[in-house]
């Protein structure tokens, strides 16, 4: 009786954050799309719904009454794994997200760590499709997006340790309230910077979506997908990125911290804050998109391993002296 | 504990069936598939009992991109064919008794050691390392690694580095004749030198260099 009533809990308190984050992975697609359109002077989805609002759930409507097709030659197991493993990981990941001082579903002391390994899983998802599909254009994204992803995730980790190095911890929770004083954002802007153009290329969008590249690979990993199997693929790479940025807020925009902390800025709860944040990074994700060209596969790589790899380098030997010569190192 | 018992064997036997399954299954790509499932069910159990850190740097650094690029050179090399010739050609099999003696020889290493750790256990905690409670796995990690065996920590940091740069030198060719960019190169052009405007005599032309 006990067990069950702590799994009631637990599955409650699951449900009360999968939920919004997959409603609000619906509307993010809308607001990505409403913002693309307003860079280009169209209109965007604007009848679904006020202000075509309701345009992702019409979607999603439509992918779940369309039919699955399964190519013959495929590799049928993994073929059918690959978005589950896809969306199911991009999920999984927010179970560490503190929203609030209290409100935070486990409060692990490796939560940095975690969201690091899960992310850097995402790359089977895409690994796994690309190869049982059988064909060559989803095979050559698949490699692309393997090579791409690694190399990223290379230069992220680097800058999450710069971040580490100020607050002494892995938790989270910790890091946020690191930052009361100071956002992280203004010691380490350049890390913030590479971070984000870091959290850009790991999350396949644009200008680095080359495992989708459709004007060379039709849709890439994608391209034998149907119905409700690519419905998730797409769900799985919209939730990876509301997750960097809420990582991105969480490590440098001091997380569900108010920028003021004064009174009447103190009355909205934390949760709203933190919201705020990954909704400004989104905006930015989604305004990058619209603005700037995709880059070639070798300028690819060498921002990655040339570029941000050296700079996020030096940087933590930077932060490590400053903060062993002026004796800031944070004590256990 | 009924609950830590149960989860303990759902990863446990995931583990070895999967080990078991790495070495029988017919297709490459599935074999690392099954490496990976591995992997990560044994940083679960890194995981209960309690050295979490372990648990994570295992899944990121062994799932995140070992058996990444594992799957990508089985993928690219067509090893599948390649086994079946090696296994079907007789001339090739000098392989098998190599392979069968390096595994007897890690058998009864395991052995060794397994045994040492049941009937002689004050051999393994000849290292008496005052492990509290107050701090977390990651701090007493580091606070392990990076005083008592700085120097084995930085020498063995040493080596991963030389074998990175090795296996870089040996693969490595310059391709003559490959066209590159350069960035700086491209930046720095000024207009006198991209644009020349001529005075271009009727019925006779000019002539442009390059």
């Amino acid at each position: 009786m006990e067990y069950l009533n702590i799994i009631f809990e637990e599955t409650y308190k699951i449900l009360f954050l999968l939920v919004p984050v997959l409603v609000s992975v619906a509307m993010i697609v809308w607001l990505d799309r409403r913002v693309w359109a307003f860079v280009q002077k169209r209109q965007g989805p604007n009848v679904v719904g006020p202000f075509g609002l309701l345009q992702s759930l019409a979607d999603a409507l439509k992918y779940i009454f369309k039919e699955i097709i399964i190519p013959a030659s495929s590799n049928k197991i993994i073929f059918i794994l690959a978005p589950i493993i896809t969306m199911t990981l991009a999920l999984i990941a927010w179970a560490v997200i503190p929203f609030s001082e209290t409100y935070v579903l486990a409060n692990i002391n490796v939560g940095i760590l975690y969201i690091f390994a899960v992310s850097s899983l995402g790359v089977y998802g895409i690994i796994m499709g690309g190869w049982a599909s059988n064909s060559k254009y989803p095979f050559l994204g698949s490699i692309r997006s393997a090579a791409q992803m690694v190399s990223y995730e290379v230069s992220i980790g680097i800058i999450i340790i710069n971040v580490l190095l100020c607050v002494g911890s892995l938790n989270l929770t910790d890091i946020v309230i690191a930052q009361e004083n100071m956002w992280f954002v203004i010691p380490l802007f350049p890390m913030f910077v590479i971070f984000f153009i870091s959290a850009l290329a790991e999350t396949n969008r644009p200008p680095f979506d080359l495992p989708e590249a459709e004007a060379e690979l039709v849709a890439g990993y994608q391209t034998e997908y149907s119905g409700m199997m690519y419905a998730m693929f797409w769900l799985g790479e919209y939730a990876n990125i509301l997750l960097m940025c809420a990582l991105g807020s969480i490590l440098f925009l001091g997380g569900w911290l108010s920028p003021i902390n004064l009174y009447p800025f103190n009355l909205i709860p934390g949760a709203f804050w933190l919201i705020f944040k990954i909704l400004f990074l989104f905006i930015l994700f989604a305004l990058v998109k619209a603005i700037v060209p995709r880059y070639r596969y070798d300028q690819l790589m060498r921002l990655g391993w040339k570029i941000f790899l050296p700079l996020s380098l030096t940087y933590v030997v930077l932060t490590a002296s400053y903060l062993f010569y002026f004796n800031l190192l944070p004590t256990i | 504990m009924i609950a830590h018992a149960i989860f303990f064997y759902v990863f446990s036997i995931i583990a070895v069936i999967s080990a078991i399954m790495v070495t029988v299954s017919k297709n490459t790509v599935h074999s690392v598939f099954f490496l990976i499932l591995d992997f990560i069910s044994i940083s679960c159990l890194f995981i209960m009992i309690g050295a979490e850190f372990l648990g994570m740097i295992m899944l990121i650094v062994y799932v995140g991109a070992v058996a990444v690029l594992f799957l990508f050179v089985v993928m690219m090399l067509n090893v599948a064919q390649q086994k079946n010739q090696w296994f079907v050609s007789k001339d090739n099999s000098g392989h098998i008794p190599v392979g069968l003696i390096i595994s007897s020889v890690i058998f009864f290493e395991l052995i060794i050691v397994i045994g040492g750790w049941k009937y002689k256990p004050e051999l393994s905690n000849a290292s008496n390392f005052q492990i509290s409670d107050s701090i977390s796995n990651t701090h007493s990690l580091g606070q392990i690694l990076y005083t008592d065996y700085i120097h084995i920590f930085q020498i063995s940091g040493m080596i991963l580095l030389i074998a990175m740069i090795g296996a870089i030198v040996l693969t490595f060719r310059q391709r003559e004749g490959v066209k590159k960019q350069s960035y700086i190169k491209q930046i720095s052009r000024e207009r006198s030198e991209g644009i020349e405007v001529l005075e271009v005599p009727s019925n006779k032309g000019v002539n442009i260099d390059d």
